[in-house]
């Protein structure tokens, strides 16, 4: 389907598809086994001015909004999820510089963030603060022109690899979701280390890591917008990289299916091409179709936020829910065409499935976004 | 440091398909891609660039088409691009081909190195860089794996043998022709991408170069194609069994046999 994108978009599209396919596609598997960081992908990444792609021109990116990184997160996915990581929660973590960073902050920041020297992370989950981002217990005290930080962070993508975090903790404990506030921590600031690397089911070529915090002072002048905006902050945030997770899902789902139908055309039973019977068929037709309308209904939000919609909650978590879902059930049929090929780790789909699952989890679970779609559409009618 | 590449549009032989009636290449739906060996000398064209500075001037003659090809090496890094492209060059064979880059090249005064492919994928002749170096009298280094250093006005180049490789050193300006083996071509950046669309290629006809009529396109080729055929495949080969002594008079025996 044609989404009318612009010559540019194309231009980032197939440069993006390029690196998938020469970069990407024949190292999947071996960072999937080995949880080994993709430094050499992101080095592609970097000289090909990818990290720029969301980032204002004048902070050396290349000035395009959501939809471009929509576009680029995708193509990254269909070769493997894990690796495109390096890119969108770098992107994750610079939302909220883009969003309620300040001048100094920006040109600080943002151009090494473009070049793709430098990795970003946002840190919010803690261990008994999930989908209730409230109960965190970091703390971040005031003293004189610091803040000194305490607590632990986990589930950190780019944990560890990333020099720069976008860090929420309490600043007034007592004033709940008006008492967190976001601080930009640099690697290597005294007080700031990383603990437990996870061992997880799929996105294995991403770094998922513990971030600890104890006395680590930072300055002021590092916190994001103003004392108590941190909810407000990473709400923002988070409607603005949803549909980057939907982009990720779509990523997923598309490499499983075009695999899929390359099997099924190769896959000989009875003495005919799989492909040829009803049964796979039905199965392609409706992974296609769930597809393209999961790719229709990300555009649309990604371009909606683009044009400086207001109200994106909605729009947003029904992008990320949506494909999301459709990663999983797409997957999940891959395999099956696949039969026990499928199950096997020599062929690719097992760890398309695995990959789709924490779409469905992470940046807020999917219960959770029908939460929000449902207040969102009960407070609009 | 001035460089000069050349390179060719070719179809894309990853897609072609042969018809069995004419055994000719079916053209029509191949995409046009740069001649895959030309992107190395793109590459090290580029990469020189960024070692000594200077600039990178990628030369091609053919079609009108052929400008996808030079912004495609511009978005790779490479300054300008030049079309030598006129009707009068139709039907150029190898010398010719050389004979009219190389009054081309000499169009653009300043050259230090000239980089191209070991051969194209489509001719796969390997005459048309010794050819330029011919018509433009300097010296020439054909198959290089490796530039190892460029001073004192000469480069000093690995060229790979069928046995290793040798080193040879050249005054400047030299042509080289490079193998796969010399570098990695990098995936063009959006930046470049966005560079190349935007990019003014220059267009030479012939009327723009010093050209000897005769020496041009059908008029100025030797070349007499007589037959294009497909060569049989080289016949399966025997291997003896058995202890030295008896793998030996067997071996004797059937080169006999043949007439040796």
């Amino acid at each position: 389907m044609d989404y009318l994108l612009t010559e540019e978009q194309v231009m980032l599209r197939d440069l993006c598809r390029q690196i998938t396919d020469e970069k990407i596609m024949p190292v999947a598997a071996h960072y999937d086994e080995t949880e080994e960081f993709p430094w050499d992908v992101v080095k592609v990444m970097a000289e090909s001015d990818i990290f720029g792609v969301f980032i204002e021109e004048k902070y050396g990116g290349m000035g395009g909004g959501l939809l471009e990184l929509c576009i680029a997160t995708e193509e990254f996915s269909r070769g493997c999820a894990g690796i495109a990581l390096a890119f969108s929660a770098t992107a994750l973590g610079t939302d909220p510089i883009i969003l309620f960073g300040n001048e100094e902050q920006k040109e600080k920041y943002l151009p090494s963030i473009a070049s793709g020297k430098k990795l970003a992370a946002f840190a919010i989950t803690e261990p008994a603060a999930g989908s209730d981002a409230s109960a965190m217990q970091t703390t971040a005290k005031k003293d004189g022109d610091h803040y000194i930080l305490n607590g632990t962070k986990h589930f950190i993508t780019n944990g560890g690899e990333a020099e720069i975090y976008t860090v929420v903790a309490m600043t007034s404990k007592d004033r709940g979701a008006r008492g967190a506030s976001v601080f930009i921590v640099e690697k290597g600031t005294p007080g700031f280390t990383f603990g437990k690397k996870e061992d997880k089911l799929g996105i294995r070529g991403s770094a998922t890591r513990e971030l600890i915090f104890t006395d680590c002072r930072i300055p002021k002048e590092n916190m994001i917008g103003k004392e108590g905006q941190g909810f407000l902050i990473a709400m923002r945030t988070f409607d603005m990289s949803r549909p980057g997770i939907g982009a990720q899902a779509l990523g997923i789902a598309q490499g499983a299916f075009e695999a899929s139908v390359k099997y099924a055309k190769e896959r000989k039973q009875f003495g005919k091409p799989i492909s040829s019977f009803q049964g796979i068929q039905f199965m392609l037709a409706d992974m296609a179709t769930q597809i393209e309308a999961a790719r229709a209904l990300v555009y649309a939000a990604a371009r909606q936020i683009d044009a400086g919609a207001k109200s994106l909650s909605k729009d947003s978590a029904m992008a990320k829910m949506f494909a999301s879902d459709v990663a999983m059930k797409v997957t999940t049929d891959a395999v099956q065409i696949f039969g026990g090929y499928g199950y096997m780790k020599e062929y690719p789909v097992e760890k398309y499935m695995r990959d789709a699952k924490i779409t469905q989890i992470y940046e807020g679970t999917n219960q959770i976004q029908r939460n929000i779609i449902a207040l969102n559409l009960i407070k609009e009618m | 440091m001035n460089i000069i590449v050349c390179i060719k549009q070719v179809p894309d032989t990853t897609q072609v398909r042969i018809d069995p009636a004419t055994n000719t290449l079916i053209r029509e739906g191949v995409q046009s891609i740069i001649n895959p060996f030309d992107m190395y000398a793109i590459e090290e064209g580029v990469r020189l660039k960024e070692k000594f500075n200077g600039k990178v001037t990628v030369i091609t003659m053919g079609p009108p088409q052929a400008d996808a090809a030079l912004r495609e090496a511009i978005s790779m890094g490479c300054d300008e691009g030049v079309l030598v492209s006129d009707r009068a060059f139709a039907g150029s064979d190898t010398l010719a081909t050389g004979y009219t880059l190389a009054m081309a090249i000499r169009k653009t005064k300043d050259f230090d190195i000239i980089l191209c492919g070991k051969q194209a994928s489509d001719g796969d002749t390997a005459q048309v860089g010794p050819g330029i170096a011919t018509q433009l009298d300097i010296p020439q280094v054909t198959y290089v794996k490796k530039i190892e250093d460029i001073k004192d006005n000469h480069a000093t180049v690995e060229r790979m043998t069928e046995e290793g490789f040798e080193i040879i050193k050249a005054s400047l300006p030299c042509l080289l022709t490079v193998v796969k083996e010399i570098n990695e071509p990098r995936i063009p950046s959006l930046k470049g991408r966005m560079k190349a669309k935007k990019a003014e290629i220059l267009s030479w006809k012939a009327i723009d170069l010093d050209l000897e009529e005769e020496k041009l396109g059908l008029k100025g080729s030797p070349t007499w194609v007589s037959k294009i055929f497909t060569p049989p495949p080289r016949p399966k080969g025997q291997i003896f069994e058995g202890d030295g002594e008896d793998t030996t008079t067997k071996l004797v025996d059937a080169l006999k046999d043949r007439l040796i």
